[in-house]
Parts: structure tokens; C-alpha cells; sequence
């Protein structure tokens, strides 16, 4: 079949998509879009979460073709052309990077958390990502790079 | 906001060492656009697939690829028969067939892969293949599989695969106080979470390139070429970007099996596992027994160890020789024990095989020395940072093997000062069961527990273990700049990091690039065994101050050194810049490092000098516990770690605190569970890994006593912190509940039986 969304502002089109492939396998392998990971593929670890018309969703239990006609944005979409997203810088600056192979869906699960609440406690931190594994790091640097993104988009 | 205490040296250099630069590699990893081994991508690419056995013990009657080569998209579908080098292949012993034949050995042997077009194509096709078994019973229990008359794993091969025996002092020595205890480690898995993956690529010339995850190219290249055929030369490895390691990319997974897809099909052929797949496709940490005996005088001061350790190999040997050895060597603890009786075994069975998991056979012993130490405290009535002081090692000691502690062993500081941190807050953020609200507090009580433990660094016995750096300086658009050429594998640990602080610092040029790691460079040996920012860092050292030597030859001046892209005389005066004592020519070296030889065991009494350094981290964990439910909540955890030299402060706290998370995960969740031979949890729905809601606010103390032999000062650091935050955790249960928890990861009804 024939997908077409909007991907990061911009309409593409995937053609002969199976129906059982997942929004993460036409973003990896079709559209050239490999920023979202493939860690566990049923929803556990949270490494390949996008916005799917504006909620954060783990793309690998989303068909392709339930993308159909919506609007998705990626990591690969949230930084602008002057730079990183304020989550992305501090996530760099805090340290909060090992392997990386977390990283995308935990940018775009804490771009979503400060969306919601800019300036979150610890608690509410931890609850707003318990769905995003992380096996190098444990949590502590993330919890200081949200922190301090927290900060950081006060100051914008 | 930092938590941490570091003690000791300052920062010099700009991002030289002792700074906390930014990662080269980070800002592509927050934006999604680093490359890892499963991103990969090639013109006319193909996927390839793998068929598994079923069963974990069963002879192979016959394989039929001929239904997966009449699927549409299929291109080839192969066997053992197809392999044209070596049919086995392993890191200690080659054991470990490419694709089974005769006998598949353990449930997810790799039988038969297939390449297609769609990797859908390729696994519904691998299953096509009609492989037909006759089931055998499987040996999955150790302590029968050792005895003599277990059936074979191995057929003509004991199910022995290592025993290492250690004696010192008076094997018949008798204590006052006497605490035994049997105690269990369950199979842990690595869990990294780029799963294994890579894009082989045939080339002109008959030879394949392989961009993949690992943790070693060169041992990867030398096993792969073996089966292939092929001289080493036309076997090229290159590092592609590696989503997590701690060991279990040590031992070959897809490596072999898409290069010689690659090979037959003559298209680029990738492979990526799915969770599932991953939890077969690597091997794990053992599984451990251990039986320990501990005799102590009235003060508690120990007069011997007698312990047995017995770790569970699996159906292939991978490092199961080396991890026994560390299991034994380092198996009494960083505690002075004038006689010792240790005996390490590591046996063959049809479980799922076991090789190197961060901490290395030190884990397991760990809950076992520190499990013992806790019942000793309370046979001779002291506390249980009192016990661990009374007896801790220190430099000059004796280890069981006779081998003299050398260099700082702060074991009794590194016990103080966790136990001086400020207690954990009264009230946690969460209490057990988190955020479904299973308790408001009532059936909650609180303990806290400690741990200790000793990590070898670098490869033990004797082993030539050594590193390559090249490294080139040259004018890159008139400016002084470095470019550092290593095989070392960057798997998340910041080594990318830490190799250019290091060229900043010995060359005083701030523009320094990390090459790709590729094996167009000698071997930089393993990423593991907390050895590469000793190893390849040592390496790259050598090669900066030969750099040096070769540059100020040019000068006829004593006392030079490089500073901020200037030549400086002894006094500190401007003798001229960098850039005009390079000139046009760049000045390149490549150096082979080494550390100090170490020598094999005795193979009776486990006497001599294995271990290049030791070292040390202690943990205070607090807990409460809902007795009730048996569930625990971590409140805090604190870390004391002696890092010789902090050469990345911020990437030697990320190594604490995730080797932290890896040990709480043990002592609380974690465990690849196995019945007859078959995983029951090989997925992260079964298989639970700390979240950020289990970990608590971790608090360390860095301290920094250089080491006199190594690059200075440091020591590894990956290590220790993974160690004894298990025995902290579960002593913090013990003192909360009374239960006696002989067993990790500890589940509910442990506690909740224990307590009703």
C-alpha cells in the first residue's frame, strides 16, 4: 500500500509498505528517518517515541498505515535551523549521553513533559519517564538534563 | 546540580585531562543523526535472517532449505555446509559451531540463515526451513552435570570446562567463630540496547567489509576470517556506532553468519535482531552457587576462607575460563585472610551459554564474600562497616594468590566514608510499589546495608594484552590539529572522549579528531575488563610523547614542552609556535602499549602474579520495604570509588551510577529465567531492567590515589561500581525484614515468606 504523512513539516509518501510493518520501519527503513530506535519492539523501552499528531506514541506499536493522513514529528524534527532543541543541548551539556541508543525517545519524551509542565519536580520527572529505558546511565544525568532544559527554556 | 565530592587533583589543561568536556560523538546522538550498527544502509542491500533450534539439547537428523529458497525474494538460504573455513569458532576455545551440525547444544542455536529483500521475507522463510531433530534429555543442572558420570555436553569432552583451585596458609586451620552459608546468583543479562546488528558488504577482491557493533575488531576479524576462509587482510572490520555492550558483544553473534551471506548473494547483507532474538543471540552472565565457609576469631577477624564457587558455563565455553579465574581469585573479597581454600569450577551444560558480563566473575562471588561478612558482623556482634574495616585489605597484603597488593587499597576509607554520609531523607519520593499506590506507608520499614568489592582491570594470567594508538599531528588550515587512530571500540563509555582530552593535554593542541575505529590499525584489544582508558589510553600517551620526542629533536633545547600551541623552554618562555615547528610535514607515530606482564596461575594452588591492579568501590544502600508485598524501594544508594585519576569526572560519575543500576537490577529484578533448558523471560515485558522510577538519588565520593604504574595514575573504573551495590541492596532488605535472602534477584515472596 501507499502511506503518505506529513514527517517533520513535510508531506512524504512511502509506496509498497506491507500492512504489518510498523510507523518505526517505514520512519528507519523507508524514509530514511533511522533517528527513532529499535530496541524492544512491543512498547517497553520507549527508544523509538514520536509525536503522532502532537502525542508522544512508541512508533513500534504503531502500524505504518495508522500514520496514514497525520502529522508525525521525530527527533530528527525537533531541533531548529539555528540549532538544538533546548532538551538536546541539555542532554550534551549534562552529561546524560553514554551509548545514545535511548537518547532519541528520551529527547522527545522530556520535549513533551516540559510541554506540559515547565518546570516539573523530581517525582513527576520520574514518573513522566518511567517509559523510557535507559541501560548505561542509570537516570541520574537524565534527571540533571532535565533539569537544567527545565531551566533553560524558563530563560528563552 | 552535582552530588558528588571529588578528592584530589585539579584540572590543568583546557579539556585536557581532568576536564569534563562534551562527548564528540553527542551532539549526533541528541539529534538522531549518529549511526548505529542497526541504522545502516547500502545500495541493493539484502536482509538477512536466522532459524534457531527449538530445543536445547537435540541431534540434528536432517535440514531441508528448500522451502525458504521457493519463497519470492529469497537468495540464499545456508547451513553448516556452506561455512568453507573453520565450522567452530570461540574466544577460549573454538567450540561454538557457526551453524549447528550433528547436535544443536542449547535452545537458540543458530541452525541455518537465510537473505531476502524484506527482512519479514527473510524470517518467515527462515522458518520454512525443515530441520528435523530427535530430542535428547538436556543436562541443565551444574551440580549434577560436574560429577563424573553426568552425560556429555561435549561428547568426548568433560563437562569440567575449568577448575581453579587456590591455596594459601593452612588448608586445616580452625576459628572460634565459624558462619557458613550457601548462596545463588541468577543469569543476568547485558540488556544493551542496541540489539546485535551490522551491514557486511563484499568487495572486489573476494574479501568482505563488515561494519558492526562489538567490542573487539580484531578478535572479531581473526575468528570471522577463520570460518570464512579468507586471510585476516581481506576481512576488514569497521566500528559502527555500538548501542551498549558490557560484555555481551564480546563473543561473535551475527558476524560470520551475514558475511557469508554477503559472500554467496555478492549484495550487501544486514542483519539486526529483534529483543527476542537478542536474548539468544548473546551469552550471558553465570549463573552462580557458591558455598562459603568463614572463620573468624572473637573480634571477628578472620583467620580463614573455605569456599567452593560454581558457575554455570552453558553449552560454550566463549570466556567462561577467564571469568572463573576472577570468580576464584578475587572470590574472598578486598579482605587480608591469612589461609585460604577456594576451589572455582565452571561447567558445561545445555543452558544458555555464559561468557563475560560486566564484572566478570567478581560480581557473583561478591554476593557471597559480602552475604558472609554480614552473618560474621552479627556472630561476633560489631556492625557491618565495623567487620569490613577490621578486616580490610591494604597495600603490602597477601591476595590468596599470593600476589601482593600493590598501590593504594583504600578499602577501609572507601567503607568510612560512605558510612559518614548524612543519612538517606526520612521520607522517599516514592514508597515501595511506586505509583500504584499499594501502601500509604503503613507495613513499610526501612533498613540499610553495605557492600564492598575488588575488580581486577585489564586481562589477567599471563595474557599479552596490549593496545595501538597512531597518532598524527599535522597543520589542518594553518592551525595545529590531531587526528588518533585506534580499533578501541567507543560502546558508550566515552573512551572517544577521554583519548582526545589525553592528546590535549601531552600535545597542548585543542583541535584533536577521533578516527573511525577500523582494524586498518593493530589491535587495540577489548572493550572490557575496565581496561581501555588504562590501555588504549596508555597507547595513546605513548604515541603523543613520541610525537613530541620527534618534533622537539628538532630543536636543540633541553626542558621543552607544548603548551596551547606554542613551544615553551623550562623556564616557561615562548621558544616558537607549534605551527612553525611543524611546517608542512605532518609527524605521525604508532606505538603498541603494554602493561606490566602478569603470570598464569599455578594450576594446583592458584599461586602467582595474575592481575595487573585492583580495584575498589564500597555502597551504602537504604530501603524500604512494603513486608506485606515484598516489594522494595531503593531510597538512595551512596558510592565510594577510588578512581587513581579522574580523567572525565562527568564520565566517571555516569560509569558509577550505571554500573550502580546494574547491580541494583540484580539484587531486584533481573534474571534470564530458565527451566529445562528453555528461557522462559527473553523479552523486556519478562525481562525487567531498572527503570528511572526503581533508581534511587545516588550520591559519591570519587577519590583519586594515583596508581604508581598506571597512565597517570588512573584505574579502570567500568567495573567496581557494578559489584557490590547487590550485597548493599540486599543487606539493606536483611536489616529491614530479618529475612535471610540467600538468593538475588530477590523476589517478593522471598520476603514475604520469610516474614509471616
Amino acid at each position: 500500500m501507499r502511506v503518505t504523512c506529513k514527517i517533520n513539516g513535510v508531506d512524504r509518501t512511502a509506496d509498497d509498505v506491507w500492512a504489518g510493518e510498523s510507523l518505526l520501519y517505514l520512519l528507519r527503513e523507508r524514509l530514511g528517518l533511522p533517528g527513532s530506535k529499535n530496541a524492544c519492539e512491543q512498547g517497553e523501552c520507549g527508544s523509538c517515541t514520536v509525536y503522532l499528531d502532537g502525542t508522544p506514541v512508541c512508533s513500534c506499536l504503531v502500524a505504518a498505515g495508522q500514520a496514514a493522513g497525520r502529522e508525525v514529528v521525530t527527533v530528527e524534527g525537533l531541533g531548529g535551523e539555528d540549532g538544538l532543541d533546548p532538551v538536546q543541548e541539555a542532554f550534551l551539556r549534562a552529561g546524560a549521553v553514554q551509548c545514545g541508543f535511548c537518547t532519541p525517545g528520551l529527547v522527545v519524551s522530556v520535549h513533551d513533559l516540559l510541554e506540559r509542565s515547565p518546570a516539573p519536580s523530581d517525582p513527576e520527572i520520574r514518573e513522566a519517564l518511567a517509559g523510557n529505558l535507559c541501560r548505561c546511565t542509570g537516570y541520574e544525568k537524565i534527571m540533571d538534563a532535565v533539569r537544567l532544559a527545565s531551566a533553560s527554556r524558563e530563560e528563552r | 546540580m552535582s552530588t558528588t565530592t571529588h578528592l584530589g587533583l585539579a584540572a590543568t589543561a583546557v579539556d585536557g585531562i581532568g576536564a569534563s568536556p562534551p562527548r564528540p560523538d553527542g551532539r549526533l546522538k541528541v539529534t538522531g543523526e549518529f549511526a548505529f550498527s542497526s541504522d545502516l544502509w547500502a545500495d541493493d542491500m539484502v536482509w538477512g535472517a536466522t532459524l534457531r533450534s527449538p530445543h536445547p539439547r537435540a541431534r540434528i537428523v536432517s535440514v531441508n532449505v528448500g522451502p525458504a529458497l521457493a519463497v519470492p525474494g529469497v537468495l540464499a538460504a545456508l547451513t553448516h555446509e556452506d561455512v568453507p573455513g573453520s565450522k567452530r569458532y570461540g574466544l577460549e576455545h573454538a567450540d561454538q559451531p557457526v551453524l549447528a551440525f550433528d547436535e544443536v547444544r542449547y535452545q537458540g542455536e543458530p541452525v541455518a540463515v537465510v537473505a531476502a529483500d524484506h527482512p519479514e521475507v527473510a524470517a518467515r522463510a527462515a522458518s520454512l526451513i525443515e530441520v528435523e531433530y530427535e530430542v535428547l534429555p538436556p543436562v541443565v543442572d551444574p551440580e549434577t552435570a560436574v560429577l563424573a558420570d553426568s552425560p556429555r555436553v561435549h561428547e568426548g569432552r568433560p563437562n569440567l570446562l575449568r577448575h581453579v583451585p587456590i591455596r594459601k596458609g593452612d588448608p586445616d586451620v580452625t576459628a572460634e567463630v565459624v558462619v557458613s552459608g550457601v548462596y545463588d546468583v541468577g543469569m543476568q543479562d547485558q540488556a544493551f540496547l542496541g540489539p546485535e546488528s551490522g551491514l557486511a558488504i563484499p568487495a572486489e577482491d573476494g574479501g568482505v567489509d563488515l561494519y558492526v557493533a562489538t567490542q573487539w575488531l580484531h578478535v572479531d576479524r581473526s575468528q570471522v576470517a577463520s570460518s570464512l576462509g579468507l586471510p585476516p587482510e581481506k576481512v576488514r572490520f569497521t566500528l559502527a556506532g555500538v548501542g551498549g555492550a558490557f560484555g555481551g558483544r564480546e563473543d561473535l553473534s551475527m558476524q560470520i553468519h551475514a558475511c557469508l551471506l554477503a559472500l554467496r548473494t555478492g549484495r550487501p547483507v544486514k542483519m539486526v535482531y529483534g529483543r527476542e532474538e537478542s536474548f539468544f543471540g548473546h551469552v550471558h552472565r553465570h549463573p552462580a552457587r557458591m558455598w562459603y565457609e568463614h572463620g573468624a576469631d572473637r573480634d571477628g577477624r578472620l583467620v580463614y576462607v573455605k569456599a567452593r564457587i560454581l558457575l554455570d558455563g552453558g553449552a560454550y565455553a566463549s570466556s567462561s575460563g577467564a571469568v572463573v579465574a576472577n570468580a576464584a581469585t578475587l572470590g574472598i573479597g578486598p579482605y587480608d585472610v591469612p589461609n585460604v581454600v577456594m576451589d572455582g569450577e565452571v561447567v558445561y551444560t545445555n543452558n544458555p551459554p555464559c561468557g563475560a558480563m560486566r564484572g566478570f566473575g567478581a560480581v557473583q562471588a561478591c554476593f557471597g564474600y559480602e552475604s558472609q561478612m554480614d552473618r560474621l558482623a552479627e556472630a561476633v556482634g560489631v556492625g557491618p562497616v565495623e567487620i569490613r574495616v577490621r578486616n580490610a585489605m591494604k597495600t603490602g597484603d597477601l591476595m590468596p594468590t599470593g600476589q601482593v597488593v600493590e598501590g593504594p587499597a583504600p578499602v577501609a576509607e572507601l567503607m568510612r566514608l560512605v558510612e559518614e554520609k548524612p543519612p538517606a531523607p526520612a521520607k522517599s519520593d516514592f514508597l515501595p510499589g511506586g505509583t500504584a499506590n499499594t501502601t500509604r506507608g503503613e507495613g513499610v520499614v526501612r533498613g540499610v546495608g553495605y557492600g564492598i568489592g575488588i575488580k581486577n582491570v585489564a586481562f589477567s594470567e599471563g595474557f599479552d594484552d596490549y593496545s595501538t594508538a597512531r597518532v598524527r599531528l599535522e597543520l589542518v588550515g594553518g592551525r595545529p590539529a590531531v587526528l588518533i587512530h585506534t580499533a578501541a571500540a567507543e560502546v558508550g563509555q566515552g573512551l572517544v572522549t577521554v583519548l582526545a582530552q589525553i592528546a590535549r593535554t601531552e600535545l597542548g593542541v585543542s583541535q584533536v579528531t577521533i578516527a573511525p575505529a577500523d582494524t586498518n590499525v593493530g589491535s587495540a584489544g577489548s572493550t572490557s575488563a575496565s581496561r581501555q582508558t588504562y590501555m588504549t589510553g596508555g597507547a595513546t600517551k605513548a604515541a603523543c610523547e613520541a610525537v613530541r620526542e620527534r618534533l622537539f629533536a628538532r630543536l636543540d633545547a633541553p626542558g621543552l614542552r607544548l603548551s596551547d600551541g606554542q613551544v615553551l623552554d623550562s623556564g616557561g618562555r615562548l621558544v616558537t609556535s607549534l605551527g612553525e615547528l611543524l611546517g608542512d610535514e605532518a609527524v605521525e607515530e604508532t606505538v603498541e602499549w603494554r602493561h606490566r606482564p602478569t603470570s598464569p596461575l599455578d594450576p594446583e594452588t592458584g599461586q602467582g602474579n595474575a592481575h595487573v591492579q585492583y580495584a575498589f568501590a564500597a555502597h551504602r544502600a537504604t530501603v524500604d520495604v512494603d513486608l506485606e508485598l515484598g516489594l522494595v524501594r531503593v531510597v538512595e544508594i551512596v558510592t565510594a570509588q577510588d578512581v587513581g585519576k579522574a580523567i572525565n569526572p562527568d564520565a566517571v560519575e555516569g560509569q558509577i551510577h550505571g554500573g550502580t543500576a546494574q547491580g541494583l537490577g540484580l539484587a531486584l529484578m533481573e534474571e534470564i529465567q530458565v527451566r529445562d533448558g528453555k528461557v522462559r523471560n527473553p523479552s523486556f515485558t519478562d525481562y525487567l531492567l531498572p527503570t528511572i522510577m526503581d533508581m534511587p538519588p545516588m550520591r559519591l565520593d570519587i577519590l583519586e590515589l594515583a596508581d604508581p604504574h598506571a597512565p597517570y595514575g588512573l584505574r579502570g573504573i567500568g567495573e567496581p561500581p557494578n559489584i557490590s551495590s547487590t550485597p548493599a541492596v540486599v543487606a539493606a532488605i536483611r536489616a529491614a525484614t530479618g529475612a535471610a535472602l540467600t538468593r538475588v534477584p530477590v523476589r517478593p515472596e522471598h520476603i514475604t515468606e520469610a516474614v509471616c
